[in-house]
């Protein structure tokens, strides 16, 4: 680390201002502070800080998803190897997985952090570290047979358009990973939806609907049992599939105190309530499959995990993440059961409830104002 | 038992250095100094020149807004130097002490009504302890607060031991609690920390006040946390409060006709190697009790860590603190500190390994831990902010200059000081005592 550390501080001059480098200084300033936390130290106001920072907090959201990306990329070697009947060892399931997964990765991440360089770069800001977070994201929520290139077009799309028109990470009001998934399913809805795209080079033979798909087109028979859709042996996109796994990266994300348990479990109990009012309804076949079963279905549990509760694009108020949460359980289950032409809704949900978390935030904070307001009132009158 | 009133959102810092119940007593000499930078809001308009003799009293200087209020010296001896700094602004006023401690003439106390009280607690130097809020500046004495507040215990990080240090003084603090009172129709609230070993508080049996018992972590102590939990401020009215020690001063002066500006501060902190109590005059130098080891860079502070003012080693101490912190600077490199396990930081989120041992005081130091972000997480501030006010969403009004809505917001009841602790979690590094305190001048001003 000393060779490192003398290695910037010899080229750091070029860097700085005056120096014939500087209008990189954005980019070096992102390798700088990725090998050391800077010696910046405190000039005014308190003189001790927190040790966590944004890169910490970051990090430990993406390391948060790593169960569901090992699971997911053991599943995609699995799914593939079931539908072509062929019986192999674990090793050369996980080494298919690896062949498909790591690639998205790749990509995503390469055309995530480029757009980021070329944005700060262009605005002389810092490198914001969302970026790590999104560039995991997107491969999470894609099909394991997603073109590579859509990929990269849908993160350029998602980063420039969701996040830096409106000046960065902190500032956008969509979550950027789910406007990537949102760009694919309108743009390219044929490699994103269907019964071909969630099992890679799946053979013609085999079935390979997801769960949703299946209730979707009326074969609830065929849905797998539960024990299934919680190991997640199944269909799907690349993260979504294992509950276990989510768990792990819930327990993760809750335990650190960084994501808001709020969020999670007024979603979930939304999805729950709204699903077991269908059920005494049951008007039809789809509202008759049990509520706790929506929740072991499609994305959902991911989403309300990893991409409900970031906090830049979620509520931001106490109150106002229980009624956030719970609209999104609420719309999941409206858009899966009562339209048609989705068999997926967390997705739209997340996004939909993005656009509205401002004007909930707007309420709360109003009836905040009120309370205070009352309290003068009583004040005068006593 | 009176009813406790809980703090359950806020956090404890436990830092190494705690001072030890153990009082040193410094003798007058050497270098004093009133800082009229301590003073927000006061423009300072000097009485004297380098170089002319002041007694324990004199007055030096005076605000701009209201002539009658003085700020006094606390030592005898003379000015030694006038310190200013940009646009010729007053930082601080040096005073060499003879070490006489000669006072100005005494005052007559047999025959005490509220002018007079007021009267003499703006010549003699003490109204600048009493603060109001809104704002968190001295006290306007045209004003009639509905209540003052008097906080009797700290809990900021490393604070003096309100139990230890005031032991003795009962008598003098119920001397200055009647002396206040006769300032106000309203009430007096003093609180106290609900002791744990089952030990009545000193200040228990305290007359001519109204008894509030805190428990829970910083910022039970902050007396803008006591307010807002006691008799929340709202919009027209101004509350007074005063630290204990200036009561303790002002109970003296009313009880003996002389002025004396004591106080008992805690040199704490870890770089120093005995932590212990020092009785010394306000103003006093840190040279005067510590000399900071030069082979290390330590970062000194005049009051604590959190609120405190950033000191050279031959700085002083300001006028509303009551310790000298010294904590290690941190200008060094991390390397790859952002994934290492931790075992050794503090942070209120468990991000770092350093939950497995919740009691371990700990040697912060000055680094930043980071970079200034824009607000990414949310929910963080609420978890050591105790109030009814929504403290992301003021500092938001605050940052676009909203003044209606810092106003409905709540920026009348607080001060940079209640912003503290959200300030040392934050994750995104935002300097929030200084927008929060930018926010209320520019507020004053707004409002005239």
């Amino acid at each position: 680390m000393k060779i490192v550390r003398d290695l910037i501080d010899k080229v750091k001059p070029n860097f700085q201002k005056g120096g014939k480098l500087y209008f990189l200084h954005s980019t070096f300033d992102a390798f700088e502070t990725f090998f050391f936390v800077p010696n910046h130290v405190t000039k005014k106001g308190a003189h001790i800080r927190d040790a966590i920072d944004l890169k910490r907090t970051m990090i430990f959201v993406v390391l948060a998803m790593v169960p569901a990306l090992m699971f997911g990329i053991y599943n995609v070697g699995y799914q593939h190897y079931l539908s072509s009947g062929a019986d192999v060892s674990f090793w050369e399931i996980a080494l298919y997985g690896l062949m498909k997964v790591v690639p998205i990765i790749v990509v995503s991440y390469v055309t995530c952090l480029a757009v980021e360089f070329t944005a700060a770069q262009i605005k002389g800001h810092t490198i914001n570290e969302g970026v790590l977070v999104t560039g995991m994201l997107i491969p999470l929520v894609m099909p394991p047979d997603i073109p590579l290139w859509m990929v990269a077009v849908a993160s350029v799309f998602s980063i420039i358009f969701a996040k830096e028109v409106f000046g960065g990470t902190g500032m956008n009001f969509l979550n950027p990973a789910l406007v990537a998934r949102a760009f694919i399913f309108f743009a390219y809805p044929a490699e994103i939806s269907g019964d071909k795209v969630w099992i890679a080079e799946k053979a013609d033979a085999f079935s390979g609907a997801t769960p949703l798909g299946l209730a979707a087109s009326g074969n609830f028979e065929q849905l797998p049992d539960v024990q299934t859709m919680i190991i997640g042996l199944m269909p799907g996109s690349i993260g979504e599939t294992s509950k276990i796994a989510i768990l792990l990266g819930a327990i993760i994300l809750l335990f650190t105190g960084i994501a808001s348990a709020r969020i999670m479990i007024s979603a979930v109990i939304g999805l729950l309530s709204t699903g077991l009012l269908f059920n005494a309804l049951g008007l039809n076949a789809f509202m008759e499959v049990p509520a706790y079963q929506h929740l072991l279905m499609g994305g959902f549990l991911f989403g309300a995990v990893f991409m409900a509760t970031d906090p830049v694009s979620a509520s931001q108020t106490p109150t106002g993440k229980i009624i956030y949460g719970f609209l999104i359980g609420f719309f999941t289950m409206m858009i899966r059961v009562v339209n048609p032409a989705y068999p997926e809704g967390t997705m739209l949900a997340i996004l939909l409830m993005n656009v509205f978390a401002p004007l909930i935030d707007f309420y709360v904070v109003d009836s905040n104002i009120k309370r205070r307001l009352k309290r003068v009132k009583q004040v005068v009158k006593s | 038992m009176p009813k406790v009133i809980k703090i359950k959102r806020g956090l404890d810092i436990k830092l190494k250095g705690k001072a030890k119940c153990e009082v040193v007593s410094v003798d007058n000499s050497g270098l004093f100094a009133i800082r009229p930078i301590d003073f927000p809001n006061v423009i300072a308009k000097l009485l004297l020149k380098e170089g002319d003799l002041v007694k324990v009293g004199s007055p030096i200087f005076y605000s701009k807004n209201d002539e009658q209020i003085k700020f006094c010296s606390p030592v005898s001896g003379t000015i030694k130097e006038i310190v200013r700094g940009d646009k010729r602004k007053l930082l601080e006023i040096t005073i060499e002490s003879d070490n006489l401690m000669e006072k100005v003439a005494p005052i007559d106390v047999s025959n005490l009504n509220a002018d007079f009280i007021q009267k003499e607690l703006m010549e003699k130097g003490y109204w600048p302890a009493i603060r109001q809020r809104p704002f968190h500046i001295i006290a306007n004495p045209a004003e009639k607060p509905k209540a003052i507040f008097i906080s009797g215990f700290d809990s900021a990080p490393l604070a003096p031991d309100y139990e230890f240090v005031f032991a003795q003084r009962i008598s003098e603090i119920q001397r200055g609690i009647d002396i206040i009172a006769k300032l106000t129709e309203g009430k007096v609230h003093f609180s106290t920390h609900q002791v744990l070993n089952g030990k009545d508080s000193i200040f228990a049996n305290l007359k001519n006040v109204e008894m509030h018992t805190f428990s829970g972590p910083h910022p039970s102590g902050n007396i803008g946390t006591q307010i807002h939990h006691i008799d929340p401020l709202n919009k027209g009215e101004a509350v007074w409060y005063i630290n204990l020690s200036d009561v303790v001063n002002i109970g003296h002066f009313f009880t003996t006709g002389e002025v004396q500006y004591e106080k008992i501060i805690a040199l704490c902190g870890s770089e120093v190697e005995n932590p212990k109590y020092y009785k010394v005059t306000s103003g006093v130098s840190l040279a005067k009790i510590s000399k900071p080891n030069p082979e290390v860079f330590t970062r000194m502070i005049s009051g604590n860590v959190l609120t405190g003012s950033q000191i050279s080693e031959n700085g002083f101490l300001g006028f509303y603190d009551s310790q000298f912190t010294l904590i290690p600077e941190g200008n060094y490199y991390e390397f790859f500190g952002w994934i290492m396990p931790g075992f050794n930081k503090f942070s209120l989120s468990k991000t770092f390994f350093s939950w497995l041992t919740p009691n371990k005081e700990y040697a912060l130091d000055s680094n930043y831990h980071g970079e200034l972000r824009n607000f990414v997480v949310t929910g963080q501030y609420e978890k050591v902010f105790p109030w009814d006010i929504m403290p992301q969403q003021l500092i938001k009004s605050m940052i676009i200059k909203d003044f209606d809505q810092m106003e409905k917001l709540g920026i009348l009841e607080v001060a940079e000081e209640d912003f503290a602790l959200c300030e040392f979690i934050c994750t995104s590094k935002m300097e929030l005592q200084e927008i929060v305190r930018n926010s209320i001048d520019d507020f004053m001003k707004e409002m005239i």
